[in-house]
């Protein structure tokens, strides 16, 4: 009665590998078209997820500048503003280049494709190179995370410290060497395309320490000029913004403190008195420091007809550059960009894989999809130290 | 559907059985085939595997926990270390489930095995991607296992700072173990949305996608929206146990409740992760044996995507005793209140499904009437506990307990079973013994209830969660409770024993033995290495009146009325208004 129609007996032999299809269309794939897609949304859904990634380092930012504003603004003073701008011009231009890239394999210009996927990666190292002039001066100097932060306002440039920056350097270096004797040997093996790999890409790791100079001499610049001086009086750099905060703190309570009743403010004390005996309580503390000092001024100062404050508090003992308090701005700094280097380190690996395949001139006019992918990652790379570099160089 | 007669006349069409070599099991051979395979279905299979082995391990650890809690001042562990063991117990028993069983075991296991079979796609979007997140899982498993053999870890599964930064148990290994798994989920549902965003077949538009798809696409949103941040926040949790960057230190100015904001903005929607592919199996299993259009297509698809969305919203009312202000408390609160909204909109429909359909009693049914029951439940202790006054009280009780178990448990894990039993025929091929599948489904229900039920009434004593000794008074509703867990353990062995004896001795699984309409019972059973020839017709998924069962073989056959030739004449070689145009 019942007949089976699709016999499975019918051969299928070989299934899936009969080729009728170019050789970069996976077999589970229709078409091209379908193939870019899926991965053009692929790639759009893993950027969101970055993004997600950042957000809650944004958000601790956020939250923690919100709680202590003196604290990032004083900090913020640490970080060099002129590094952190070529960086930004780094990274934009390689964005351009990149941009640029995708153009290049759409219109199957090879050649093109390896000269500006090879500009996109020198403009990572020099990047990276700034960066390990920014981190080594900063580890030096003890601006560490929270628990290992040892800056010394008298003595910022402590002599010896370990090298730190021949640390950094030393797997580039490494790259460098590897890349040159490959590049040596190739040209003597006469072995065409691994030469035409290796070209580019010494060139590449030379970038690394052209970025390194770079900051070097950036560096010492700002060290001779308005850097030194700073130091000279540390004092006066950690106060200053926190003189600022204070004022304007000052200049908008005024009134109220006035009216406010004595014996509520005593009642506070007491309380902040005995949490502020422990010695973990340092927030305690200073806003207790801070309350007193307030009171003192409350009761001498006067609001002239203009808005102005005579007698209001003009300095306060309190020193942002302490491990406390100083930590977690740098917390956040090397949490921040360090999880973006790694994101900039994760780039050079897959252009490197692009450079590759261009050299191969694997990439056409119907597939050039991972240049496009990638090409989107490295925007969006690029795009996150645009609002990093805001957020923590200029913001004092 | 009367049993065993066709049509006479009518077109019969059925896959039949796979050959060997196509047969996806045994179309390549050895260890290499496997370990290297980029088969969706062949890594279903081996997520099948390791789910199972996790959830083996975290559920003899909870075995553990109950026969501690026998007695009134602990059972198991004794001596000065005894609270230490008890805390490192209960915590990998949380961390193994949620981490390596819970999450992974629906949408990755049945998911994958599932997804391009119901589209009638050979493959997953990026095959490659979808071995590299199983290694991941494996890869994260070890880090896990790691944990366990160093130190041991003994935050909660929740790693909680200052727990988590004061303890000297492994916690960077647990941590890495649960980033690496993070990423494996964030693949997976990565695959899964750009899977069903470009390569759903001609004909099948999003309302005409079979439900399991609508609650995978849900959750893979979440997977994706919502395990980064978990991502950074582990990685900020090891940066402060190496580094002390102080976030979480109020010594260095910063927030241990941070952390607290930061976990539940992930695990409050990876809560929805768990259940929502569990909804998906049910949407289908309840129409299916029921043999009955489902009923509310679109609201079922649509609340899947509701719950998604608020699911991001209510993260708070993990933490309405961690010093809120009152204010957010309230919004946490009422916004908590409408997720039920959604979750009611689905078990209504499954009940209206249900209603004069002609429901069969098979295992899997009975899987789906015994998660209808416990989830809801769960879905409405969860309201005491969404209310600020009331969750004042039970906060960290055993109500907590009972609840999420019956959520988890009752919900996922009965739902997963259910699943499995569903289509096992169509992954290995072979038939399993009704009786014993239909007795494990009972002794899960009981055991289930026998452990958790009496755990509300301690909770709503004031039996607060974690601890390992208690007051004698609580002794008899422990002790029901450790007499339940033994035979929910015999029910699931029974499961266990009665799906391996049918890979030996199970008959030859029909392509459609259970009269599904979705495009995987159009595939042989198991199905051929790519899934089908060329892409099938879709239809509508829920429709069942072209499905007949046919008694001789065992198994539901799609039936086509008996077609003629249209029209039989000739036609004449000039048509007739031919001699009018003249």
């Amino acid at each position: 009665m019942s007949t089976i129609e699709a016999s499975p007996e019918v051969g299928h032999d070989e299934h899936g590998h009969d080729h009728d299809h170019p050789p970069f269309l996976a077999h589970h794939f229709d078409t091209p078209e379908q193939q870019f897609d899926s991965g053009k949304l692929g790639i759009w859904l893993f950027l969101v997820t970055e993004v997600l990634f950042f957000s809650g380092m944004f958000c601790a930012y956020a939250i923690f500048r919100a709680l202590r504003p003196e604290v990032f603004e004083g900090c913020s003073q640490f970080l060099n503003t002129k590094l952190g701008a070529i960086n930004t011009g780094v990274l934009l231009f390689s964005s351009l280049t990149m941009a640029w890239a995708v153009r290049c394999s759409q219109l199957e210009q090879h050649k093109g494709l390896v000269g500006t996927l090879a500009a996109t990666l020198s403009c990572a190292m020099i990047f990276l190179g700034v960066k390990a002039i920014e981190y080594s001066h900063k580890f030096g100097m003890g601006l560490l995370p929270a628990g290992l932060f040892f800056y010394d306002p008298s003595n910022p440039h402590p002599t010896e410290h370990p090298p730190y920056l021949a640390y950094i350097c030393a797997p580039f270096a490494v790259a460098l060497v590897g890349v040159l004797c490959w590049l040596v040997f190739s040209a003597v093996a006469g072995k065409k395309f691994q030469f035409a790999v290796a070209k580019p890409l010494s060139v590449v790791c030379l970038c690394f320490f052209v970025g390194v100079g770079l900051g070097m001499v950036l560096e010492s610049g700002e060290e001779s000029a308005d850097h030194v001086d700073t130091h000279a009086d540390p004092n006066g750099l950690a106060t200053a913004p926190v003189m600022l905060e204070v004022e304007k703190a000052a200049a908008a309570e005024a009134a109220p403190a006035i009216a406010a009743s004595g014996a509520q403010v005593s009642v506070d004390e007491g309380v902040l008195e005995i949490l502020a005996t422990d010695p973990t309580n340092v927030g305690v503390k200073s806003g207790l420091n801070a309350l007193e000092q307030q009171t003192a001024a409350a009761g001498t100062s006067t609001v002239t007809g203009d808005g102005e404050i005579l007698g209001a508090i003009t300095t306060t003992e309190v020193d942002v550059m302490t491990p406390t308090t100083a930590g977690v701005f740098f917390s956040i700094y090397y949490c921040m960009t360090g999880i973006h280097a790694i994101h900039i380190l994760a780039g050079i690996g897959v252009l490197v894989w692009l450079l590759v395949r261009a050299v191969r001139q694997d990439f056409n006019r119907q597939y050039f999809g991972p240049v496009d992918y990638v090409g989107l990652y490295w925007h969006l790379v690029d795009l996150i130290w645009i609002y990093l570099f805001p957020l923590l160089y200029l913001i004092r | 559907m009367s049993a065993g007669s066709l049509p006479s006349g009518s077109q019969v069409k059925d896959p039949g059985y796979p050959t060997p070599s196509e047969n996806y099991l045994t179309n390549s051979k050895g260890v290499l085939s496997w370990i290297f395979t980029l088969d969706h279905k062949r890594i279903g299979v081996m997520y099948l595997i390791g789910v199972t082995a996790a959830f083996a391990i975290a559920g003899l650890l909870a075995l553990l926990i109950r026969l501690h809690l026998f007695q009134p001042d602990g059972m198991i562990f004794q001596g000065e270390e005894a609270n230490n063991y008890y805390n490192q117990v209960f915590t990998l028993h949380g961390a193994i489930m949620v981490f390596l069983f819970i999450i992974p075991s629906v949408p990755a296991a049945l998911g994958n095995f599932l997804v391009p079979v119901m589209l009638g796609a050979k493959d997953v979007a990026f095959p490659r991607l979808n071995l590299c997140s199983f290694y991941l899982w494996v890869f994260g498993a070890l880090f896990f296992v790691s944990a366990l053999c160093a130190s041991g870890l003994d935050t909660g599964w929740t790693f909680y700072t200052p727990y988590s930064t004061t303890t000297d148990s492994s916690v960077i290994l647990a941590t890495s173990g649960a980033f690496i798994l993070g990423f494996s989920s964030i693949f997976t549902g990565l695959n899964f949305i750009v899977t069903i965003n470009t390569m759903r077949p001609p004909g099948m538009t999003w309302f005409r996608m079979p439900l399991f798809l609508w609650a995978t696409y849900a959750t893979s949103i979440i997977q994706v929206l919502a395990t980064p941040v978990l991502g950074i926040t582990l990685l900020l949790l090891i940066a402060e146990r190496t580094m002390h960057i102080g976030i979480f230190d109020p010594e260095y100015n910063g927030d241990p409740v941070t952390f607290q904001h930061f976990f539940w903005f992930y695990s409050h929607p990876a809560v929805y992760i768990m259940i929502l592919p569990a909804f998906g199996v049910i949407s289908d299993l309840i129409s299916v044996h029921s043999h009955k259009r489902i009923f509310g297509y679109r609201f079922i698809a649509y609340s899947s995507i509701a719950i998604a969305l608020l699911g991001f919203l209510v993260w708070g009312h993990h933490m309405f005793t961690a010093g809120m202000s009152s204010l957010t408390t309230i919004i946490f609160s009422a916004l908590t209140f409408t997720v039920s909204v959604p979750s009611a909109i689905k078990v209504f429909n499954w009940l209206a499904t249900m209603y004069k359909g002609s429901i069969s009693l098979t295992t899997p049914m009975c899987y789906a009437l015994s998660f209808i029951f416990l989830f809801t439940i769960g879905g409405l202790t969860g309201l005491h506990l969404g209310t600020l006054a009331t969750d004042m009280h039970l906060h960290d009780t055993y109500f907590v307990v009972a609840h999420f178990h019956y959520v988890m448990v009752g919900g996922t894990l009965v739902a997963f079973l259910g699943g499995v039993f569903h289509w096992w025929p169509k992954m290995f091929g072979k038939m399993y013994s009704e009786a014993g599948g239909r007795l494990s489904a009972l002794l899960v229900f009981a055991g289930f209830n026998l452990t958790f039920l009496p755990q509300f009434i301690l909770g709503s004593r004031g039996m607060p969660r974690r601890y390992a000794t208690y007051d004698p008074e609580f002794a008899a509703l422990h002790q029901m409770s450790t007499w339940g867990s033994m035979l929910l353990g015999f029910g699931l062995l029974v499961a266990l024993i009665v799906l391996l004896r049918s890979l030996k001795s199970g008959k030859r699984a029909p392509a459609n033995p259970w009269g599904g309409a979705t495009l995987e019972w159009e595939c042989t059973s198991p199905p051929p290495f790519y899934n089908f020839e060329r892409a099938p017709a879709v239809g509508d998924p829920y429709d069942f009146s072209d499905l007949e069962w046919e008694a001789d073989n065992e198994r539901y056959v799609k039936v086509e009325p008996a077609r003629e030739i249209v029209p039989e004449t000739q036609p004449e070689k000039e048509p007739a208004h031919a001699e009018d145009s003249k």
